[in-house]
């Protein structure tokens, strides 16, 4: 092999390696930046961790708040929160999906129905701060519902209803029309469709969707405030039945409450580092939550498909 | 151009006939006034070229086409003896899919049971009572020759049965609410040659309960299976007859071009 | 040739013959037909809650507006330098909160939209599906994050740390809460880029490399401009979450009106001042609690127009193929 390389075939490996290089750089710069996110997880996470795990006693579950650092817990802030979230499944839940399958099964390609999408979209973009001054002059004070466990689960479950029928649509439409054809060969009306098959079959994603639409919905913390839930909260919502006199069954419903990300919200704030500490083990606590929420959605997504081929 | 039509000296019973049918799919019109008979307890196979409008055609009989939008029927197809016009505006579809199952091109068992898959049609018609629904499943199975293999495992998702077992549930599913009409879109396409010669039994062995009309792209399934055949091309019918006439002796030329092979 | 039914039919039991098993059979369908309509229009009602909730916005937050707009002028709104409501003198120049809002925003996107647009490209381009298939789940983590959370990290980790090189920096501080708020979008933007760029078709891809071009010199000049009206939408995005963000800032930059466009100094934003409201005690009906849905016009109409945009721009990169 001549070991004289002609000008031209140097000059050109010569380019090769600039770009070459640039590509490399490029590669590592991509890395990086992804590193940041990674990075900024980890130190999140470790700094709660750190903070927060030496103070997650079983006290710190079962007490009120207080005013004392180390006696505070967060009792009436994760029952409040389980509330809050059973009352937004209860409305985002049916409304959802029951709006997604018009959309999908239903709805005709019209204006009208043009309108109903782009109000979805919209609204998956509005902040939701938005949703709690919506909530303060509608549910609070126009419909006088107060600042309860009702108003705050309404106005959650109107937040989170655009991603609950974005993902039961995604799930519906995933179905083959090939059951659709053979479900109406055989005499079934739209609605029997609807209920012996794209609802069953398409459950699995449903499900999915709305464990990680009340994920969403339990970090939420700004629309909350607005409406006007307090901070300090040392008591429970009225057992239905319970007390003296006994509690009607929907009196928690209209019960004042507090939610865990307000109870961090208001540890976060105040100077003293023992009620930091507070905020971090809460904060551990609520995103233990969050994430095993999404975890469970996975998982139940993954179980519930297993008879499903396609 | 008129079809022509070849009958019978004694002319069997007439389950259906379709008169003056045009079909529209938006501003395209796929059937071109199409008047064609359908015997009962025999079995009618529609044949020609592809996008001739025969799947076109076996799907106005169940009114498929409602489900779609922009889909137009202009004529009738008259359901005998009652002479009701199955195509009619004030026909409600559902009724129509009650009296007149269909099997599609790939087999489409739901992801259930077997049991249930079978029954399925009955459940809709708002039948609660279990042993009512087991009875009708056992002999709905039967009739598609899938009892043998499934009796003991009823329970199990369908799924898990092979193409061709797939599709003889398929049928029991068609069977199980005793239809006047059995509609088969290319039955065995999807399937291998074994499991469509066990389809094609099965069409022989019910076809005195039942009236059906097949379509198929298998020239020689055609022979092999069908009492009557239709020949389409374009979105007419160019040429209807007993099947030995229409493979022995075509009258029109289309026919025999296509039944030689002279063009696909 | 004309058909009719012959002769010699048997008539079996069960088929339908007869006035009144056609009778029977309209009434069924009557039922039928009612239960249908009334589940349709059931679902219609639930479909519309979308609307009912938008006009609800709409609505609630013009009324309170009107009334707040009466005894303040739009004018002075619009170009007071001070915000002051709960003053005896009260000023009410949202420009203030306003300036907390861009600040905030600024140093957010100065992050989120660099780093969002290079991971999407290294995602696209550059990563094998493994990486890709790992690092999705976790970028998607950090938008999952309650941003309570984040507020958390930016007041007692972020602020710290940046304290250390910058001892002046006061304890609340825009810098922060838009560094940790930048981190939090950096998802929105590479999810929505990346997808934009998956969608360039492969062939304009190949032509680039069959001229011997590299994964970097592709991407940056074949792949990026094709998808380029895509990117943009996701840069919206990113910019309609920052306007839009509440509590890293309630939590992190302090709730103090400051009329800066200085990150190293405490502000309140339009969100962060809704926030501090809701938490004193205003009286239903006063100027104080009217300021509120002021405010929050003013924040609909800013991410609205946001939204529409990048809504218009999805249009158009989906058009393109």
């Amino acid at each position: 092999m001549s070991s004289a390389l002609s000008p031209r075939t140097e000059q050109l490996r010569a380019i090769i390696r600039k770009h070459k290089r640039w590509d490399a750089a490029f590669g590592v710069l991509g890395l990086l930046a992804m590193m940041v996110g990674v990075l900024t997880l980890a130190a999140l996470f470790s700094s709660m961790a750190i903070d927060g795990i030496p103070r997650l006693t079983g006290d710190f579950f079962t007490s009120f708040p207080s005013r004392r650092a180390g006696q505070a817990g967060i009792l009436s802030a994760w029952v409040g929160s389980i509330l809050v979230m059973l009352v937004t499944a209860f409305f985002a839940v049916p409304v959802g999906i029951a709006g997604a399958v018009y959309l999908e099964e239903y709805a005709k390609k019209n204006w009208f129905t043009d309108v109903i999408e782009i109000n979805i979209t919209n609204l998956a973009g509005v902040p939701s701060i938005v949703y709690g001054l919506l909530a303060l002059g509608l549910f609070v004070y126009a419909f006088g519902l107060g600042q309860s466990i009702l108003t705050a689960g309404l106005t959650l479950a109107l937040l989170i209803l655009p991603i609950v029928i974005v993902t039961t649509r995604e799930s519906l439409r995933a179905i083959p029309q090939q059951v659709r054809e053979g479900a109406y060969a055989c005499g079934a009306t739209q609605w029997q469709v609807v209920k012996d098959h794209l609802l069953p079959y398409g459950t699995p994603g449903i499900l999915t969707g709305v464990i990680i639409a009340l994920s969403r919905a339990i970090g939420e913390t700004a629309p909350i405030i607005t409406i006007g839930a307090l901070t300090f909260i040392a008591f429970l919502p009225p057992v239905p039945f319970a007390g003296e006199p006994a509690a009607g069954l929907f009196d928690w419903l209209f019960s004042p409450f507090t939610v865990m990300p307000i109870q961090i919200f208001n540890w976060t704030s105040r100077p003293d580092p023992a009620f930091q500490q507070n905020a971090a083990a809460a904060s551990f606590v609520l995103v233990f939550m969050t994430l095993g929420m999404n975890g469970l959605a996975i998982w139940l997504r993954y179980r519930l498909r297993k008879n499903i081929k396609w | 151009m008129t079809a022509t039509i070849t009958l019978p000296d004694n002319p069997p019973v007439l389950k259906a006939e379709s008169k003056n049918l045009d079909f529209y799919y938006g501003s395209f019109k796929a059937l071109k006034d199409v008047s064609m008979p359908v015997f009962e307890h025999k079995v009618t196979a529609l044949i020609g070229p592809s996008g001739c409008g025969k799947s076109t055609y076996l799907r106005c009989f169940n009114r498929m086409h409602d489900l779609y939008p922009g889909n137009r029927y202009d004529g009738s197809i008259h359901l005998h003896p009652d002479d009701v016009d199955v195509l009619h505006s004030s026909v409600d579809p559902i009724e129509v899919r009650m009296r007149v199952s269909m099997v599609f091109q790939k087999p489409n068992p739901f992801p259930k049971s077997i049991f249930e898959n079978t029954v399925y049609g009955l459940r809709v018609r708002g039948e609660r009572s279990r042993s009512f629904l087991e009875d009708k499943a056992e002999s709905a199975l039967k009739g598609a020759a899938l009892w043998g293999e499934v009796k003991d495992r009823l329970d199990e998702v369908a799924v898990n049965l092979s193409g061709g077992q797939q599709q003889r549930l398929c049928i029991a599913r068609a069977l199980a609410t005793d239809p006047e009409i059995l509609l088969f879109d290319e039955p065995t396409s999807a399937l291998d040659p074994i499991a469509t010669g066990s389809i094609e039994e099965l069409i022989g062995a019910i076809k005195n309960k039942v009236t059906i009309l097949i379509v198929t792209h298998n020239m020689q399934q055609a022979a092999r299976v069908s009492d009557y055949v239709a020949y389409m091309y374009l979105g007419e019918l160019i040429e209807f007859g007993a099947t030995r006439d229409i493979f022995m002796k075509p009258r029109r030329r289309e026919t025999e071009d296509y039944i030689t092979g002279r063009f696909g | 040739m004309a058909m009719t039914a012959t002769s010699g039919v048997a008539v079996k039991p069960e088929l339908p013959s007869g006035a009144a098993k056609l009778a029977e059979y309209a009434r069924l369908k009557r039922q039928r037909k009612v239960r249908e309509r009334l589940i349709e229009a059931v679902l219609l009602l639930a479909a519309c809650v979308s609307v009912f909730t938008t006009v609800g916005i709409v609505y609630i937050l013009l009324k309170e507006s009107l009334v707040f707009f009466a005894q303040v002028p739009v004018w002075s709104f619009l170009t007071d330098t001070q915000w002051t409501p709960l003053f005896d003198d009260a000023h009410f120049g949202i420009m203030v909160l306003l300036s907390g809002t861009v600040t905030s925003s600024a140093v957010a996107l100065v992050i989120a939209i660099p780093l969002g647009t290079i991971i999407a490209i290294y995602l696209s381009e550059f990563a094998g599906h493994k990486t890709r298939e790992t690092m999705k789940p976790l970028l998607e983590l950090l938008s999952g994050v309650p941003t309570i959370i984040y507020g958390y990290f930016a007041l007692l980790f972020i602020t710290p740390m940046i304290q250390k090189i910058y001892p002046d920096l006061p304890g609340f501080n825009v810098l922060s809460a838009g560094i940790v708020m930048g981190i939090m979008i950096i998802p929105y933007v590479s999810s929505l880029a990346e997808d934009a760029m998956r969608a360039v078709p492969m062939s304009l891809r190949e032509g680039s490399y069959a001229m011997g071009a590299t994964r970097y010199q592709t991407a940056v000049k074949v792949v990026v401009p094709a998808a380029l009206s895509g990117i943009a939408a996701a840069y919206i995005l990113g910019i309609s979450r920052a306007v839009g963000e509440t509590m890293i800032l309630a939590v992190a930059a302090g709730m103090q009106p400051n009329l800066t466009l200085n990150p190293l100094e405490p502000a309140a934003t339009i969100t962060s001042y809704i926030v501090q409201v809701a938490l004193g005690d205003l009286p239903h009906g006063s100027v104080g609690y009217q300021t509120i849905f002021a405010a929050g016009l003013m924040l609909l109409l800013l991410t609205l127009f946001f939204n529409l945009v990048g809504y218009w721009m999805r249009r158009r990169f989906r058009e393109a193929y």
